[in-house]
């Protein structure tokens, strides 16, 4: 007997869920660095103009597709891409679509195991940083650095198992607990609780820096609208100069874009997976504006006025200017230090990440299951073990391999950056130009509550989202990739870890081959059925 | 702060708001927005084994 389809209980749930699989961790620590690092205010200039230009394109693109792929009964990216560019070479570019979810998630799951361990670590009072204020940053620092095992490689498995391993090992059950429930009792349900806990969390913490004032009267100048002035104050990237200049740098507006990208979590076929769960006639047009609107919520007004403020206040303006993990795992700590009930407030930070992260995850698990299921034609409990085997391995190589954590960097480099930069831009020309912006115009415009303008379609969505998006990639490589390719070139874990993708790439390329030719005969009944919303030319 | 830092600073946080209580104004004010869509696998009765 056919398992029943599975599907989305409510609009809400659908929300909730694509905007849990947007918030993140970068939401918190990498856009409060990329305002500061990047002209201050004036960076939302470009931030915004992304936002419209490339973030709701593609998203509109992702949903679409997913929506138009699984009217035809497909879930997965590289049936949905071949159904819906009907040939059966999409089939193996949606391989992409596995690729980037599983090797991500490889990775994520072991820095959301560390806000785990860190959480507990609060609420245990094991964060110990001593009695001298001047040493706090040092031992802040020492702590992260002997939790996760950045002096050399091993260092987690030799002698027994590192407790962090064990707060990876209560992570990644977790993760496969709830996705083993499925779309609806599983992904849906937990989302619904942890999106709104995680919203008062961020609110109980903003309150907190907010009314912090200034905690050491010996420094004035350190107070919390300074700290606002910092993150928010308009300045050049280069000192002496107007800081109008900054529009003109292009590196400012390459940050904006791979913000955006990267904050929205497109290009990883995950909201392709959950909207392919949609009916025929349900909205995506106004349910994908929402989870947008929701995630830019977090990373605006909440994760724009916590993160830098708060180290401000306490440690000035250079103590608050960091890279992502230097930020939330280095500095933050050392606030909650000097913060009046830091230790509880601290918990409900690392918390707070803890539930950000676990949403983002759940959905990068979502679109491989989904695949197994259509390739394999097996049982959830099947495809769950699969990935579950699959992802940690990989997850015990980053563990392994967390020297200078070279391992997790150049996976996140090629897949985390790279990798989604791609399937983005192949995803919105598959839309714009193999499936036809007015067919995609056609297909959002069913069930919409918000009719989307024919001209994000047919203008936006067909030249300037793929060409912004070509030059963001082709300067973003110019300017990053030599660096990388030179470390490739050097050999050792980061050849390693290049290599342990291209071998999760050539096994999802072979599932592909095996599914293509079940596919097959499907996809020939697929293009005598006119489900897409009419022919390219209106009619 | 300065007063361009206050203007960045509000007219982000009201442009970003004002977005999501629309879009939430309108899913809410939806009859389908809470109530369920599908026949959802809430409950298995296992009666559906082969």
């Amino acid at each position: 007997m056919a398992r029943p389809a599975e599907h989305w209980g409510t609009r809400i749930g659908v929300i909730m869920a694509v905007a849990g699989s947007a918030v993140g961790l970068g939401n918190f620590l990498r856009f409060p660095g990329q305002v500061v690092n990047n002209g201050g205010g004036v960076f939302m200039i470009p931030y915004f103009c992304a936002l419209l230009l490339l973030g709701i394109p593609v998203c509109w693109a992702e949903w679409t597709l997913g929506k138009a792929g699984g009217r035809l009964g497909y879930h997965s990216c590289p049936a949905i891409l071949g159904a819906v560019g009907r040939h059966r070479a999409w089939h193996y570019v949606g391989a992409l679509g596995l690729l980037m979810p599983t090797v991500v998630y490889v990775y994520y799951v072991v820095i959301e195991s560390w806000c785990l361990a860190y959480a507990c670590h609060y609420a245990l009072g094991r964060i110990d940083l001593g009695t001298v204020p001047g040493e706090y940053v040092a031992r802040s620092a020492e702590f992260f650095q002997r939790m996760v095992g950045t002096d050399q490689d091993g260092v987690m498995i030799a002698g027994g198992l590192h407790p962090s391993v064990w707060f990876w090992m209560v992570t990644f059950a977790l993760n496969f607990f709830l996705i083993y429930r499925g779309i609806s009792r599983g992904i849906e349900k937990f989302c619904n609780i942890a999106m709104p806990v995680m919203a008062l969390c961020a609110v109980a913490v903003l309150v907190r820096v907010l009314t912090l004032g200034t905690p050491d009267p010996t420094r004035p100048e350190q107070n919390v609208l300074n700290g606002l002035g910092f993150m928010w104050n308009p300045k050049p990237v280069h000192a002496g100069e107007n800081w109008l200049t900054s529009l003109a740098e292009p590196k400012v507006w390459l940050a904006a874009a791979g913000q955006i990208f990267f904050t929205l979590s497109v290009g990883f076929g995950v909201i392709m997976n959950y909207a392919s769960y949609l009916r025929p006639k349900d909205d995506i047009v106004l349910s994908s504006l929402t989870a947008s609107a929701t995630n830019e919520t977090f990373e605006v007004c909440l994760g724009g006025l916590i993160t830098i403020p708060a180290a401000f206040v306490f440690l000035g303006a250079t103590g608050a200017v960091g890279g992502t993990f230097g930020l939330g795992f280095n500095t933050l700590p050392v606030v909650f230090e000097y913060m009046p009930a830091g230790r509880l407030f601290g918990f409900v930070w690392f918390f707070m990440l803890f539930l950000a992260a676990i949403t983002s995850s759940l959905s990068l698990l979502q679109p491989v299951i989904a695949f197994l299921e259509e390739a394999l034609h097996v049982g959830r409990q099947a495809s769950v073990t699969i990935l579950g085997l699959v992802t940690a391995l990989g997850s015990l190589f980053v563990i392994y391999f967390s020297r200078d954590l070279a391992a997790l960097d150049t996976l996140d480099f090629w897949t985390g950056n790279v990798g989604i930069f791609l399937l983005g831009t192949l995803e919105v020309i598959m839309l714009a130009w193999i499936f036809g912006a007015r067919r995609g115009h056609a297909v959002a415009q069913e069930g919409a509550e918000l009719r989307p303008p024919a001209w994000m379609f047919t203008v936006v969505m067909r030249y300037i989202t793929p060409a912004y998006l070509l030059l963001v990639f082709a300067l973003w490589c110019y300017w990053n990739a030599p660096a990388y390719l030179k470390t490739l070139a050097r050999g050792g874990v980061p050849l390693l870890s290049v290599a342990v993708i291209v071998t999760i790439l050539v096994f999802f390329l072979l599932m592909v081959h095996l599914a293509s030719r079940r596919w097959g005969p499907m996809l020939a009944r697929t293009r005598d059925v006119v489900v897409m919303g009419g022919s390219e030319d209106g009619t | 702060m300065t007063l361009a830092g206050w203007i960045f600073m509000l007219c982000s946080l009201l442009l970003v708001l004002g977005a999501s209580i629309f879009c939430y104004a309108r899913v809410l004010s939806s009859s389908a927005a809470t109530e369920h869509m599908h026949a959802p696998l809430d409950i298995d009765t296992g009666d559906r084994q082969d």
